[in-house]
């Protein structure tokens, strides 16, 4: 009998490879964002899927401007520029003008990513990094909120309510209001019950896992629930749970890759340090909201979480 | 029979692929030529003991080598001596082979006979016997059952794990010969002076479980452990956690936490060794992976030359592009079809294309699915960072390299198709370069 082989491959075992790729990774992600997205359009109107066309096709087009120009593969098939672009526009008031919202995209992509080598190689998480940058260049943009299901009537948010007295007099939206997320706010900030039905996706779908978020969270809800209120002990928790960002910044921004540690202990140390910071911006900061500074103070921190988080192998003392 | 103690940290449910589980073992005759290399253990090569034109009978020793780990071959077949040349492995390494052409005789050695059963001679008698661990590390078997004086064992494990993907041949021996893995266990517990043996099978073997369990039901002394169905769980470390609840510290060996492994295969040579005095010349091997026609559990002569073996089952149904020798995770990939069965061989697999497909390699996007999948604790996208920039001292000052089992599960996961145990070998070896300058 003749056997007939190819070419034979002697390469290195194991020979077998799950199908897991970093594109089916990042639909994932895509995939989990359905929910907020929908509510985002549901509360704000068209308005707010103009800005999330207009920050994902930015960053989109910029992955791949940077590609060309750097004559490098093009990697906008990873689909990972259009995940920061959804993320971008879920941090950004639904009243943006939409050429400041390109430009968030534009500079997430090429300073934040691709600067620094494109994915996996950032350091800060670049759709909260062009927040950052958007909020220090135009604040007025930046903090002008939209009541959601009524067209052009500016608003507070519901922490900027609860914190200063430039909106004293307006009344805190309630808890439900809240966790539906009809409430002003950032497109990704207002439906609670949005990001958690796509966070748990994410975590069936093992994309994520619970350490960073719950430590995150959690931290929040002991520091607002000690600190938050009038005396000690009797802060308002669930509000500072569900109002702001939070639960989109545990859940999608706080467990990014390549800024976030890779053990489950540095996890829970990022989470935490996510939380404090959150909640003394929040209590004591200038700031209403202090979600996106807290993530990007924290992603510095990982790569130093990350050398003193090294576990002990199997059997190792 | 007991549960699992401890279930390993990380690992990955691999696709089982047990199409063989039912195929009862064929024997296959003898083929034309055997070609036999003199290293097929861990420790110092065989010197041949035959020349060119020398008549050999089944079961005489060919070769050995004096030094306290080794352990000698034996023709598997009667015929002639064709050749005694160096020949190049897929290990990368060349070794001096004996090329037997076969008469079809299978003429016995005159020498072949039970040995006595004292406990010095039959140890003396089982490292003549050519067994090595069989599991597929090829330790020899001889040296682990003489410890050390002030190593204390008191459990055997006997490993029926069969972890790896496609492999069924352990199964079938537990299936076909569950008395002579028991009768084998017992001559190892009387031998090292062990009072106790676990024998662990994963749970997708209910009806080995249940045979092996019926089979030991009157023996306290024995007892079958049902092991959580997940790879890497027959890893001696893994296993040893999973049975008896302790850990072999890093560096360390079984001995060091009173624990003997054993195959269940070993066992059951020792048994009917012990019975005939027939040094280990055949092997059960499961022939599959979807190029392969008709899968199949063989027993092979060692020395047949892996075309005849894969021509036994039907040949190709397509072209393979890969030729495993073991199993899909830590099996080595052939380069040609003349290489032959070896005593540690307990799988031959032909790959198709479409199986082995290599999905092109990007940058690590530090998921971290490594880290969860690695049963050593280890953290590999990190491991491979460093042999990129050539920072092979650090791999081991702070990343731990030397206790990676290479048990393939971080490459399994990564979804960039980093090669991450490769480059965890790659840095091994320079590490060995680097302490061989220093001497």
């Amino acid at each position: 009998m003749e056997l007939k082989t190819g070419i034979l491959i002697a390469g290195s075992s194991p020979h077998l490879r799950s199908d897991a790729t970093a594109r089916r990774i990042m639909l994932d992600v895509l995939i989990a964002l359905v929910p907020a997205t929908a509510a985002a359009v549901y509360f704000f109107g068209v308005r707010a899927a103009l800005v999330i066309a207009v920050t994902t096709a930015a960053s989109v087009l910029a992955e791949f401007v940077s590609n060309k120009i750097m004559k490098k593969p093009i990697t906008i098939g990873d689909l990972s520029a259009a995940v920061t672009g959804l993320l971008l526009a879920f941090n950004l008031p639904p009243g943006i003008p939409l050429w400041v919202a390109a430009i968030g995209g534009v500079f997430a992509i090429v300073v934040a990513k691709q600067l620094f080598g494109g994915l996996g190689m950032n350091f800060i998480n670049p759709a909260l990094a062009a927040r950052a940058f958007l909020m220090a260049s135009w604040p007025v943009f930046m903090t002008t909120w939209t009541t959601p299901m009524v067209d052009a009537v500016s608003s507070a948010t519901p922490l900027a309510i609860i914190k200063s007295a430039e909106a004293a007099g307006a009344t805190p939206p309630s808890i439900a209001q809240l966790f539906l997320g009809n409430v002003a706010g950032c497109l990704g900030e207002t439906s609670a019950l949005a990001i958690l039905v796509g966070a748990a996706y994410l975590v069936v779908r093992r994309v994520i896992t619970l350490e960073t978020p719950l430590a995150f969270i959690g931290t929040v809800a002991a520091m607002t629930w000690v600190l938050g209120g009038k005396g000690l002990f009797s802060g308002d928790v669930p509000y500072h749970l569900f109002a702001g960002g939070l639960m989109l910044g545990a859940f999608f921004m706080a467990t990014d890759y390549p800024t976030s540690p890779i053990t489950w202990k540095g996890k829970i140390i990022f989470g935490v340090g996510c939380g404090l910071l959150t909640s003394v911006i929040r209590l004591y900061g200038g700031y209403p909201e202090g979600v996106c500074y807290s993530i990007l103070l924290m992603n510095l921190a990982v790569p130093i979480i990350d050398k003193f988080t090294v576990p002990k192998s199997f059997g190792g003392a | 029979m007991g549960k699992a103690m401890k279930a390993f940290r990380g690992g990955i449910a691999a696709p089982h692929n047990k199409h063989t589980e039912n195929c009862a073992t064929e024997a296959m005759g003898v083929p034309a030529r055997i070609i036999i290399p003199m290293v097929q253990h861990i420790g110092a090569p065989c010197a041949p003991l035959v020349q060119k034109g020398d008549r050999v009978t089944v079961g005489q020793k060919i070769g050995d080598n004096d030094a306290f780990i080794s352990s000698p071959i034996h023709a598997s077949a009667s015929g002639t001596v064709a050749d005694v040349r160096p020949i190049l492995y897929a290990g990368g390494v060349e070794v001096v082979s004996v090329e037997i052409e076969t008469d079809g005789a299978q003429e016995t050695c005159p020498d072949i006979r039970p040995p006595a059963t004292d406990r010095e001679s039959l140890i003396k008698a089982i490292r003549e016997s050519g067994i090595v661990g069989l599991g597929g590390a090829g330790f020899p078997t001889a040296v682990k059952l003489s410890p050390p004086a002030d190593k204390k064992i008191d459990i055997l494990v006997l490993n029926g794990a069969e972890c790896e993907p496609y492999i069924t041949s352990d199964y079938r021996e537990m299936m076909e010969n569950p008395g002579g893995i028991i009768e084998g266990a017992r001559i190892i517990m009387e031998l090292a002076k062990i009072p106790r043996a676990l024998i662990g099978i994963e749970a997708n073997k209910p009806e080995a479980i249940r045979l092996l369990t019926d089979t030991v039901k009157d023996d306290p002394a024995i007892d079958v452990v049902t092991l959580r169905t997940r790879y890497p769980q027959g890893g001696e470390k893994q296993l040893i956690y999973a049975t008896t609840g302790r850990r072999v510290p890093a560096g360390g060996l079984p001995s060091d936490i009173g624990v003997l492994v054993q195959n269940t295969t070993t066992a059951s040579f020792i048994a009917g060794f012990v019975k005939t005095g027939m040094p280990l010349i055949k092997k059960k091997v499961t022939v599959d992976g979807s190029a392969m026609a008709t899968p199949k559990n063989v027993e092979v002569l060692i020395g047949t030359p892996l075309k005849d073996v894969f021509e036994f089952c039907g040949g190709f149904r397509e072209e393979p592009v890969k030729i495993i020798m073991g199993g899909p995770m830590m099996g080595v990939a052939q380069f040609s079809l003349d290489n032959t069965v070896i005593k540690q061989t307990n799988a031959l697999l032909a790959l198709g294309a479409r199986e082995v497909a290599l999905k092109p390699e990007i940058v690590c996007i530090k998921c971290g699915r490594c880290v969860s999948a690695c049963p050593m604790g280890l953290l590999p996208l990190y491991l491979n960072a460093c042999m990129e920039r050539g920072l092979f001292e650090r791999m081991a000052d702070d990343y731990h390299v030397s206790d990676c089992i290479e048990c393939g599960c971080c490459s399994y996961v990564c979804p960039s198709a980093r090669r991450l145990v490769q480059s965890i070998r790659y840095g091994k070896a320079e590490l060995r370069k680097l302490a061989a300058k220093k001497k």
